[in-house]
């Protein structure tokens, strides 16, 4: 067994995993990086489509190519990237956290770090997660395991296509689906409103005339050895029509029913999960209840742009940095969900200094306000044009509106949309 | 006459409002950059999009584990495709000919990130480049 030693461990190779380990290595301070898969960059490998780095590198770039510049920077420093190495299990020792990893190249490994930042990201709900009734024939995939099967080992998983759900992962292979050859039939969604971008249903799915069912459930899957076909329900005013339904013929049906942090390691480690996201508790300085270990990234809570995550991702490397350098954090503020407000993250903020706040709101509106309340107290108005729970609000908010909260002892912050 | 558009320069999705005002004039509004005036402008006069697909790697035959026959089922490995992009939107009606242009290439590996694929793809200019370094 091989033993090692680091200031700090990041697990996950990820978009996350590298922006924080930078953070780590521009301050002499020595970092692992520890990736399942045999090459860092995470999702953004089977991700071909454009879009990515906007607001990174002002343009926009291929998942790969965002992934390569970071790579780039991180081969350039004394970081050590430990790939197609799998954390299987992390515990408190005393000052240190101890990671048990098993890795290809190098046997078992036991990895010592003083700060850990999980940045692990986070996995497809599955067909069992959403119970669609029916048989078990082959040609389920979720989107992006057919993304991969189509972009990196080239497999066309099937050539009739049903996708059920418009989360953005399915849109694209929507699109990706079509420009491969295939006919996708249908996108089916059982909120009234789509789940991805705005962007992605014009691109990608009105660009092809592919239909996008609003406020339909997938009430069977037909097929024996392989699918079939699916079954179709509208829903009106939260009821099934069962007499509405109608059947669309396919070989493969594609699941985008959402993403779920992927916290097995954090949940076994003894870190609290916060139900609202799937993912830690983290306070101001994006710590979880064990003191040391950090999360950032789509394990902390699901974002829409990888821009977003490595921003995040880099405040908790500099945080878990001045962490290892013996500062801790000073007086927080609670945060709290307010009204049409699905979730806020980080669930506390430091009223000395600013922090940047991600939220997503409940409701679909236009012309809505953002307000800001501090112990019953509205410190902060922002008029939003256009809200819908696929796009994540970005919010700062720093000592000129927590000021008060310095004094008062158990301050709340609240935030909702009206 | 005004015209709803979705504007898909970037992720943001700003929703815009079209107006015609004089011959071929475009009053755009609900835009939040520059660039959205520019989108309307091309989407109702010459609609483009950027293409991003995947080509055929074709490995070098250099040992046993690379020599897999073809159509074994080899999943994890060295991947079998490259992903390439167009360097600037395309224009739409050829992006079917783009594509079966890209499905017929057959890139040498190692590729690096940036190198061009197909240079004036179909003389547009524009050109396929990959965007994955496979060494």
């Amino acid at each position: 067994m091989k033993e090692m030693r680091f200031d700090a461990a990041v697990v996950g190779g990820g978009a996350a995993g590298m922006a924080a380990a930078l953070e780590f290595a521009a301050r002499g301070l020595t970092c692992a990086v520890i990736e399942r898969e045999e090459q860092l960059g995470g999702i953004l490998m089977q991700c071909i489509h454009n879009g990515f780095g906007l607001i990174e590198f002002n343009e926009e770039l291929s998942g790969p190519e965002f992934a390569e510049r970071f790579e780039e920077k991180v081969r350039k420093t004394a970081i050590t990237p430990l790939c197609s190495t799998t954390v299987i299990e992390m515990e408190v020792e005393g000052e240190e956290k101890v990671l048990s990893c098993v890795s290809s190249g190098l046997g078992v490994i036991r990895l010592r770090a003083k700060a850990v930042v999980l940045a692990m990201g986070c996995r497809e709900r599955n067909r069992g997660n959403i119970r669609i009734p029916g048989s078990r024939p082959a040609g389920v995939y979720t989107a992006g395991l057919a993304q991969r099967l189509v972009n990196i080992e080239g497999y066309v998983p099937g050539k009739d296509v049903v996708i059920i759900g418009s989360g953005d992962i399915g849109l694209i292979m929507a699109r990706r689906m079509s420009w491969v050859g295939c006919k996708v039939h249908a996108v089916v969604e059982i909120l009234p409103y789509p789940s991805g971008l705005t962007r992605n249903i014009v691109q990608c799915l009105n660009d092809f005339g592919i239909p996008l069912y609003l406020s339909h459930l997938t009430t069977n899957i037909y097929g024996k050895d392989r699918v079939e076909g699916v079954e179709i329900t509208p829903i009106e005013n939260g009821a099934l029509m069962l007499e509405k339904s109608f059947k669309i013929p396919c070989d493969t049906v594609l699941l985008s029913v959402g993403l779920v942090p992927e916290n097995e390691l954090s949940k076994n480690m003894g870190i609290e999960i916060n139900p609202m996201t799937n993912g830690p508790y983290v306070d101001a300085c994006l710590m979880t209840n064990i003191p040391g270990v950090f999360a950032c990234g789509n394990v902390l809570h699901v974002h829409d742009l990888v821009d977003f995550v490595v921003e995040e991702a880099r405040r908790a490397g500099a945080f878990a940095a001045e962490w290892l350098a013996g500062k801790r954090g000073g007086k927080e503020v609670r945060v709290k969900a307010g009204p049409n407000v699905r979730y806020v993250s980080p669930s506390k903020v430091a009223p000395a200094r600013d922090n940047k706040l991600y939220l997503r709101t409940l409701v679909v509106k236009n012309d809505a306000v953002l307000e800001v309340k501090l112990n019953n107290k509205i410190v902060r108005q922002v008029k939003k044009s256009h809200v819908q729970p696929s796009e994540m609000i970005t919010l700062t908010l720093g000592q000129a509106e927590l000021e008060a909260a310095a004094s008062a002892p158990d301050s709340v912050l609240e935030i909702s949309i009206q | 006459m005004s015209q709803e558009l979705i504007c898909i320069t970037c992720p943001m999705g700003c929703h815009l409002t079209v107006e015609k005002v004089a011959d071929g004039e475009l009053s755009v509004s609900g835009n939040r950059c520059p660039r959205g005036v520019v989108y309307a402008r091309e989407e109702l006069f010459a609609p483009k999009r950027t293409v991003t697909a995947t080509a055929r790697a074709a490995r070098a035959c250099s040992g046993e584990a690379a020599c897999a026959p073809s159509g074994e089922a080899r999943l994890g490995g060295a991947p079998r495709r490259v992903p390439v992009r167009s360097t600037a939107a395309f224009p739409k009606d050829k992006v079917p000919a783009l594509l079966e242009a890209i499905y017929a290439l057959e890139v040498e590996l190692p590729v690096e990130s940036g190198k061009v694929l197909l240079a004036d793809a179909l003389g547009t200019g524009i050109d396929v480049i990959a965007t994955r370094s496979i060494r």
